[in-house]
């Protein structure tokens, strides 16, 4: 069981939860148990062919998952995943 | 006449003007806080630039490249979207070579941005705070397209700014560590120092160096603002060239600024200490080798948010401030 925690924008979609349990063995199957829980989390998160939409970044353990392997990467039990929007950097 | 032998090297270099005189920035070693014997901490003090900033350097190549094109003439009115930094060296060198500056910036950023871009002559233009440096681009690249007489460098768009540090910054790392660089870190903003570094270490030394992104995680007053709608990835970025891009909390990336200054006396501003955070968690990992991390501003800019002295608790705003 991962856990995933919710920016702001997304929580009316999961009922004002600032951070849910999800189950699955990679980012992609943790956000489809989100998306599941939460329906109107998927469209938000993913795109039309089930990809992470271009402005949404994952993190796993502070990492960005599109640096590692993606939606295949894998996810441990107790890992912690954020969900939140691409920025540009603030001060430059 | 005999000179006396020079004791220090090297010498810091005999230049035409201050624009010459930016770059060849000091390569200074961090042992104190470095987790491993074997693994050693480079920091790149591009806070020696002359404004105090790793943005002198993508500022004079902007211009420059402009001015090779022949896209701007004398008494031109520069266009550029930035939170400071790169606003206050173009300042610089526009007032130096007669060019009128325009900068559009958030609102929140901290006073003494203002004042340094005034004192170099610059008109400030202000952003919503809540869009941070999106909303700033936005605004400037609406400007830019009401009115032609603006020349907009684009920081975020052009090849001059990664070009900046792939002929400037990483020839100088590889030349004093003779080319053993084992991973190269620096934070994510334009990209224009990640890009620029990473194409020239991997040209220069393939797989074996890692390039690893430090990325401002935005509090939660700044993130709530925003929908995942608005994203913005600056174009000149190319997520494949990093083997590894890692989050930091604007909490963290104060106490590692406190750290910086009381353990190795590096006076530097905020993303400095959320890169060397991310540059010691990737020396952690490693067995042996050389870890560089760009100092990219001093602290004089931050003075007023009482980060230095302050008990981290007592800091005011720090979520809802853009720090970095």
């Amino acid at each position: 069981m991962a856990t995933v925690k919710i920016p702001p924008v997304l929580r009316p979609s999961t009922s004002g939860e600032k951070e849910v349990s999800a189950d699955g063995a990679t980012v992609g199957q943790v956000l489809g148990s989100l998306a599941s829980e939460h329906p109107a989390t998927k469209q938000q998160i993913f795109g039309d062919g089930g990809e992470l939409n271009r402005y949404v970044n994952v993190y796993l353990n502070d990492e960005d998952v599109r640096v590692l392997q993606g939606l295949e990467t894998e996810v441990g039990d107790g890992d912690v995943l954020v969900i939140l929007p691409a920025m540009a950097g603030g001060a430059f | 006449m005999v000179l006396p032998p020079l004791q220090n090297r090297p010498c810091g270099g005999r230049y035409t003007d201050l624009v010459q005189a930016i770059g060849n920035t000091p390569l200074v070693e961090l042992r104190r806080l470095s987790p491993r014997p074997g693994v050693r901490i480079w920091a790149k003090m591009e806070s020696f630039n002359p404004t105090g900033s790793v943005k002198d350097r993508v500022a004079r190549s902007l211009i420059e490249d402009a001015e090779e094109k022949g896209l701007i003439g004398p008494g031109q009115t520069i266009l550029e979207p930035t939170s400071g930094n790169t606003g206050i060296s173009l300042a610089m060198i526009c007032s130096l070579k007669g060019y009128r500056l325009k900068v559009v910036m958030p609102e929140n950023v901290t006073p003494e941005r203002t004042q340094l871009l005034q004192m170099y002559g610059a008109e400030i233009v202000y952003s919503p705070g809540d869009q941070g440096s999106n909303g700033a681009v936005a605004m400037a690249l609406e400007m830019a397209e009401a009115d032609a007489g603006y020349y907009m460098p684009y920081q975020y768009g052009n090849p001059a700014n990664p070009g900046a540090h792939y002929n400037g910054t990483a020839p100088e790392v590889l030349e004093e560590l003779d080319g053993e660089v084992d991973a190269f870190v620096a934070g994510l903003g334009t990209g224009g120092t990640l890009m620029g570094n990473a194409r020239r270490f991997k040209d220069e030394l393939g797989d074996r160096v890692k390039i690893v992104a430090a990325e401002p995680m935005q509090g939660e007053p700044v993130q709530g603002l925003r929908s995942l709608d608005d994203g913005y990835i600056p174009p000149i970025i190319d997520l494949s060239l990093l083997d590894r891009k890692i989050f930091v909390t604007n909490s963290d990336a104060i106490v590692w600024t406190r750290k910086l200054l009381d353990e190795e006396g590096v006076f530097a501003g905020v993303s400095s200490g959320a890169i060397a955070r991310v540059a010691h968690r990737i020396a952690g990992e490693l067995d042996e080798g050389n870890v560089v991390f760009v100092v990219a501003d001093d602290g004089w800019k931050y003075l007023s948010s009482g980060i230095y002295t302050k008990p981290i608790e007592e800091i005011e705003a720090l979520e809802s401030t853009l720090w970095w």
